[in-house]
């Protein structure tokens, strides 16, 4: 009976060590999986930085949905033939000035708040915003309540009402949560500007700028200091990162 | 008084196994609903990226609310001492915890990712009242469990009351953290307004008492129990005052909304049905005002019908109804009307329906789902009478209220 308990006691203790090796060996790989980043170490995103946009109504075509197709492509955005529910992260927009019938056309988009509601009201954090300024949903925490949807004034949200066949690599995506313009923000950690004002420009229409609105030696900087910029619905105080010239 | 002597119901009469194999298809049917939702994405419902909340919300939201109501009659004998209550206290923190289980599986499942469930418990934005609510919640059911407990064990009713504030305490927390859901949302016309605190409370008293009674009438009837009108008239009373003060509050909403110029769209879309929003004023006037407040009033206080239970049935029955009514004004009609995202501005084109009202109308899975909630409510407190004495044996009025004057 002794001998029994001893043979026991080491194998349970074998048994013990087994689990431990097999679950340093299971974590490892995530915990040096968590350390390969976009960026650089060096380079981590800080305040330092206000990423922004200014968008010049009269420059803005009506008709032209250059920075809507850009965008869509570059993110894998594919309609179903249901706007109402299908996602979209800019949309075009037509205006009339009912005082003075003065016509715009503008793409609107998340705005990029600095006190943004959405991840005011984000039950689980899944809504942030990065140090930089850039307003996103991690997908990977968001339940899929809406809430953000309620509380952000600019319509700029987006559930995924049904199934994503095309899924990018950088823009992980899924049924069920809730989804927003990123400003493009894997393309702003590699130094480049966004989609949509890439094509803006393309298209020679140069109605978008887009840049850092704490560097004072920025073209944004330097467009808002001469000319100024306007914030959509600025009494609401939300201080956005998207200006626009012309409402 | 007479010592009261609570006592489990048979429960194996046919009409009782019916009732449950009823309210238990109700549920089936909420869940194949769910299935059929969550495989297909939420484009097979009405809801779109404008009205975002649906009619499962609706159900949802009146009955977490109610729940809190629901416990009215608990609080009015632990915290204020009312001891003719007493025999029925008990019975009310069943029903306010099976009115917030099935409010909540409602909510659950018509996330976008209910299987995150277990994300939703381990990550806190505190900023967040939805964050708070969660809290609330779960704090609810431990809370009015333990308020039942002592109230049931011996050894532990001394210290029922003090439970019983600490529910009565934690419920009003949580109707006023549902009601600032909608009331901290700075770019919805219609929501914008901390109001939405204390007339969620108030809303709260009204739609759970309305359904306690209804709870109380149909248990006490068909299990052939004797329930004395001194207990009946007091609840009826009670529910009329209720339902008053809820309609003021109703009436200094809409007041408070016409004093500022920038609401004025949104009370002549609600309030006149201008601008597309002829349903919603419909559901308003029709369901809300008349159907669920002026005609149950006046069924509740028509000296011709002062004592008939049937009567008082309907009453409650269309106060539940004219709850919902008020709910889908308040969830539907609050999105449906546009963001004001462009003022001065006319909508001339958009991709996004910018500036329009939404034509939300609620798809069969979506009332399937709720009428599911509502099943789960009731069967939990069919089950919970039939297991645990929660009903007192008897309540006429020599056992309730001995000194009750006969009227």
């Amino acid at each position: 009976m002794k001998n029994n308990e001893t043979v026991n006691i080491s194998r349970r203790s074998f048994v013990g060590k087994s689990a431990t090796a097999a679950a340093a060996l299971t974590i490892a790989p995530g915990v040096f999986l968590n350390q390969v980043q976009a960026k650089p170490a060096a380079d981590k995103v800080t305040s330092a930085n206000r990423w922004g946009m200014l968008i010049d109504t009269a420059k803005c075509a009506s008709g032209c949905t250059s920075c809507v197709n850009a965008c869509h492509t570059e993110n894998g955005i594919e309609s179903h033939d249901r706007p109402l529910t299908d996602q979209q992260w800019i949309r075009k927009v037509k205006l009339k000035d009912k005082q003075t019938n003065h016509v715009i056309s503008l793409p609107m988009m998340c705005q990029h708040c600095e006190n943004p509601p959405c991840a005011d009201v984000c039950p689980t954090g899944a809504s942030f915003k990065r140090e930089d300024g850039i307003v996103l949903v991690d997908r990977h925490i968001c339940i899929g309540c809406r809430y953000c949807m309620m509380a952000c004034p600019y319509k700029a949200r987006s559930f995924a009402h049904e199934a994503v066949d095309n899924k990018v690599d950088f823009q992980p995506r899924g049924k069920g949560t809730v989804e927003s313009c990123t400003m493009c923000v894997h393309r702003v950690d590699e130094d480049r500007i966004p989609a949509c004002v890439e094509a803006c420009t393309d298209a020679e229409h140069g109605a978008m700028i887009f840049g850092d609105l704490k560097d004072p030696n920025s073209e944004i900087s330097k467009e808002l200091v001469k000319h100024g910029g306007k914030q959509i619905r600025a009494d609401l105080g939300l201080n956005t990162g998207v200006r626009y010239r012309g409402i | 008084m007479k010592k009261i002597h609570l006592q489990p119901i048979e429960g194996n009469s046919t009409g009782y196994m019916g009732l449950i194999a009823l309210l238990g298809a109700f549920v089936l049917g909420a869940l194949g609903a769910t299935y059929y939702m969550e495989h297909n994405g939420h484009w097979v419902t009405g809801m779109d990226n404008q009205v975002v909340w649906g009619m499962p919300h609706v159900f949802a939201v009146f009955l977490i609310v109610a729940a809190s109501g629901a416990l009215n009659v608990a609080s009015i004998s632990s915290v204020f001492n009312k001891k003719v209550y007493k025999p029925l206290a008990p019975l009310s923190t069943l029903v306010a915890l099976a009115l917030l289980m099935g409010g909540l599986m409602i909510l659950v499942l018509d996330l976008g990712r209910p299987d995150r469930l277990i994300v939703a418990m381990t990550y806190y934005n505190f900023k967040s009242i939805f964050a708070w609510n969660m809290i609330l919640y779960n704090g609810f059911f431990v809370i009015v469990g333990i308020y039942a407990w002592f109230m049931l064990d011996r050894t532990m009713k001394q210290y029922s009351r003090y439970a019983g504030i600490a529910a009565f305490v934690w419920r009003l927390a949580l109707t006023t953290g549902t009601g600032s859901i909608f009331g901290f949302l700075v770019a919805r016309t219609g929501y914008d307004m901390a109001m939405m605190a204390p007339m969620f409370i108030i809303m709260s008293f009204s739609f759970g008492l309305a359904i306690f009674i209804l709870v109380l009438l149909a248990s006490y009837n068909w299990t052939g129990r004797e329930l004395g009108d001194a207990i009946v008239l007091r609840l009826r009373k009670l529910l009329g005052v209720f339902v008053m003060a809820v309609l003021y509050f109703v009436i200094v909403y809409h007041i408070s909304n016409l004093y500022a110029t920038e609401h004025h769209g949104f009370e002549k879309f609600m309030l006149l049905g201008e601008n597309g929003g002829e349903k919603y004023s419909n559901i308003f006037w029709i369901g809300q005002i008349l159907l669920g407040s002026l005609v149950p009033l006046a069924m509740i206080y028509a000296p011709a019908v002062a004592k008939c239970r049937r009567t008082l049935a309907v009453a409650c029955g269309l106060v539940v109804f004219g709850g919902l009514a008020q709910m889908y004004t308040i969830i539907i009609g609050g999105q449906a009307y546009p963001l004001d995202i462009f003022p001065g501005m006319e909508v001339l084109e958009s991709s996004f329906n910018d500036g329009m009202v939404s034509q939300y109308s609620a798809s069969l899975p979506e009332i399937m789902l709720g009428l599911g909630g509502f099943a789960v409510s009731l069967i939990v407190i069919a089950l919970g009478v039939k297991v645990m004495g929660f009903l007192p044996a008897t309540l006429a009025d020599s056992v309730a209220d001995p000194h009750a004057k006969a009227e």
